[in-house]
């Protein structure tokens, strides 16, 4: 027994100290309270803000469209449902261009304003951070309206369509209770992750007045080398990300994957035009939004693809191998802590932010080595630890379905630790294990967090070097790279789950 | 001989005490009504729990503390006797090698044999899943051949199958156990399976493993804790 329990102690271990240590470094090394700024404290009043607006924004109009999703049947319904899943392992910095294609200074939309003859708009800005986190987080929030949609029993449909309860009547005695129930929920979850948002102040917000405590502690460190002052920020945003992660979880949405989102409730009610046409305005509206911005980034980056040079492809290499390598670290590190207490451990990898780990790490490595050198290695450790709380949500479930109902006999039959792992755990995780790999080897792909802090000349990862052409304006060479890295992490994804679903049997 | 001695079990409200000794190639029946601790009396024996006081102990051996691969008893449950993910060659091949290497020659042969000796013949190759309720029970029973262990614990292990195939399997047990000179311990509600199959039944009732009887006796002339188990005791109440 005591040799099973090994390898999860070990595991916890791990993922205690790499992030108890970090967060210890930055507390001990954060100093004076003085040292903060007027600038500073304009950070954290900005990320209080947009967070609440990006929430409130993406749970109200989630609202119509969750309901109308729910009670209309239509071709192509399923596949839209599905995508409004593919949000979270879409790389940031592709949803950015993509929305810069559409609301930018030469995009769609300003085109149409011009033509017009009407001012044009700028994305940059609280507007502009606040619409890119309302694309990632619309499909979630409605995704989990859509599942509180689904759990209202049938029969109670049917009630109210045999009282004939007017439209009114029928939402308040059952649509509005459900929603009191989970818009909260779904509202302080959208809140928790907009307050550490990085990558999309990074290249939408800035300037002293739409920068978020995430960006200040990242351009402490590296614009003005004030790791003190660093360590302050990170302490600030420690606190503001566990007290609203706090609430967060009081408030409890489960933001599950969504099993059988694709059903869809009979209705009797909301037959009339109007109401048929305002889903459909809705549902429009949506798929509009969320696909607009990616298709531009397929149709432009498709010649900005001859742009690339050696460096972009470098950059790819340099994803794909810390990809590879987080999504190694963070199956192993799963499969050890695929327990109930084991879950509770790794949910701390996600209590304490990318750039505050980093700066954590930054602050341990700088006496004994240049960080800088060491840009990929933290990368990867930093990714797995991020993706080890959504690995454990899909591997937990299983694992302890196949210890309760083999771990007798193998027991019986004396397996050796590792003929257990080999013969049985393995090809009975094959599915959760192909779908765990595949989000975090896409999220690993797409991330723009800790390697911006890290990040030198000979040590990028795709989306930096993105971020890089962008800040240089050559966009046409950002997109076609964009695009790359859009193929790269979803098709990461899809060639993972899909090795697990091969040959994988009931 | 299988000796429980003194044998002692809390879990919260609930207690078994056994004092009891049992012959080597015996096949004896465990009846009792549910919840009276039958299945807790074979984790006891195979050790999957561990007694309070008292001691288990074969041949005169003491084995109260020995892990579950560590004792002379192989295990047959009511469900999850195979691997559903592995073929039959797999499933019993790790009766020989826990370790999961690949078997050697004479030990595939060994497999093959144990598989014709349950009709099985020429279904190495099958995954569970593509073999009867039946086949199942008998491909679980020549890995039980296999382990070639003295004691064969049984948990309710047919109860799914219908009473003509119920009928065959114990019949085939029976065979099995023959073979082996194993002692068979064969947990049942049913003492219709008792009667056929067991020369002697231990009753499992108040808290109590009785030591054993002869069956026929048994039934013949109930006790007050069976006889209200099995709902016959029209004429005195």
């Amino acid at each position: 027994m005591s040799l099973r329990a090994l390898p999860a102690a070990v595991a916890a271990l791990a993922v205690a100290g790499l992030v108890l240590g970090p967060v210890a470094a930055v507390l001990w090394r954060a100093g004076d309270w003085g040292r903060l700024g007027p600038g500073d404290w304009q950070a954290l009043r900005f990320t209080l803000w947009q967070a609440l607006l990006s929430a409130a924004v993406s749970t109200v109009l989630a609202v119509p469209l969750a309901r109308a999703l729910a009670r209309r049947r239509f071709a192509g319904r399923g596949l839209l449902v599905a995508l409004l899943g593919a949000p979270f392992i879409l790389p940031t910095l592709v949803a950015v261009l993509g929305l810069v294609a559409v609301f930018g200074q030469n995009g769609v939309l300003n085109g149409a304003l011009r033509a017009a003859g009407l001012p044009t708009l700028s994305i940059y800005g609280l507007h502009g951070v606040v619409l890119a986190h309302v694309f990632f987080n619309l499909p979630l929030a409605t995704r989990l309206l859509l599942q509180g949609w689904h759990a209202i029993p049938a029969e109670r449909f049917r009630l109210a369509a045999s009282l004939g309860l007017s439209p009114w009547a029928l939402f308040r005695t059952l649509e509005a209770p459900m929603l009191t129930r989970i818009a909260p929920g779904a509202f302080a979850v959208i809140f928790v992750i907009c307050l550490s948002s990085f990558a999309v102040a990074l290249t939408l917000g800035g300037g002293p007045r739409a920068t978020t405590v995430e960006l200040a502690i990242y351009q402490a460190v590296r614009f003005d080398f004030d790791l003190g002052r660093a360590a302050l920020l990170s302490v600030v945003q420690l606190g503001l990300a566990l007290a609203a992660g706090l609430v967060a979880l009081r408030l409890g949405a489960g933001a599950g994957f969504g099993a059988g989102l694709d059903r869809v409730l009979p209705r009797w009610d909301a037959r009339g035009g109007w109401s048929r046409g305002l889903d459909a305005l809705w549902i429009g509206l949506a798929a509009l939004f969320l696909l607009l911005p990616l298709a531009l980034v397929a149709a432009r980056g498709l010649p900005g693809l001859l742009l690339l040079d050696a460096g972009i492809w470098q950059a790819a290499s340099h994803s794909l191998s810390v990809a590879l390598a987080s999504t190694l670290l963070c199956l192993i590190w799963a499969l050890a802590l695929a327990s109930r207490w084991g879950e509770v451990v790794g949910l701390a990898g996600i209590a304490v932010s990318p750039l505050v780990l980093g700066t954590g790490l930054f602050l341990i490595l700088q006496p004994l080595v240049n960080p800088l050198s060491l840009a990929l290695p933290v990368t990867t450790l930093v990714n797995a630890l991020m993706a080890l709380p959504f690995a454990l949500r899909i591997l937990r479930p299983q694992a302890q379905a196949a210890r309760q109902d083999y771990g007798r006999l193998a027991q019986a039959l004396g397996l050796t630790p590792l003929a257990w792992l080999r013969l049985v755990l393995l090809p009975r995780l094959r599915r959760p294990l192909g779908f765990a790999a595949g989000l975090t080897a896409a999220l690993s792909i797409g991330d723009l967090g800790v390697i911006a802090l890290f990040a030198n000349p000979d040590r990028a990862t795709l989306p930096l070097q993105v971020y890089r052409l962008m800040g240089s304006y050559q966009m046409d060479a950002a997109t076609g790279a964009a695009l790359l890295l859009l193929v790269l992490s979803f098709g990461a994804f899809w060639l993972f789950d899909r090795g697990g679903r091969m040959g994988a049997d009931a | 001989m299988l000796t429980l001695e003194g044998l002692s079990f809390t879990e919260a409200d609930f207690t078994l005490q056994a004092d009891l000794a049992l012959d080597p190639g015996a096949r004896v029946a465990v009846v009792g009504p549910s919840g009276a601790g039958k299945s807790t009396l074979l984790d006891l024996i195979a050790g999957f729990r561990t007694p309070q006081a008292g001691r288990v102990l074969w041949q005169g051996q003491d084995i109260t503390a020995a892990p579950p691969d560590r004792r002379p008893v192989a295990l047959l449950f009511q469900e999850n006797n195979l691997f559903p993910h592995l073929d039959l060659m797999r499933n019993l091949g790790l009766a020989l090698r826990p370790d999961g290497r690949r078997l050697r020659g004479p030990e595939r042969e060994r497999v093959l044999a144990a598989l014709a000796r349950v009709g099985l013949e020429g279904m190495e190759a099958r995954r569970p899943g593509a073999l009867s309720g039946g086949q199942q029970s008998r491909a679980a029973l020549a890995r039980v051949l296999l382990q070639a262990r003295p004691i064969l614990a049984l948990d309710e292990p047919f109860a799914a199958l219908g009473p003509a195939l119920k009928a065959q399997m114990l019949d085939l047990l029976r065979e099995v156990a023959e073979d082996l000179g194993a002692l068979v311990l064969l947990v049942s509600h049913d003492p219709e399976d008792a009667r056929r199959f067991a020369q002697a039944t231990v009753l499992v009732a108040e808290g109590r493993a009785h030591p054993p009887v002869a069956t026929e006796a048994l039934f013949a002339d109930p006790p007050p804790a069976l006889r209200a188990y099995l709902g016959t005791g029209s004429g005195t109440e």
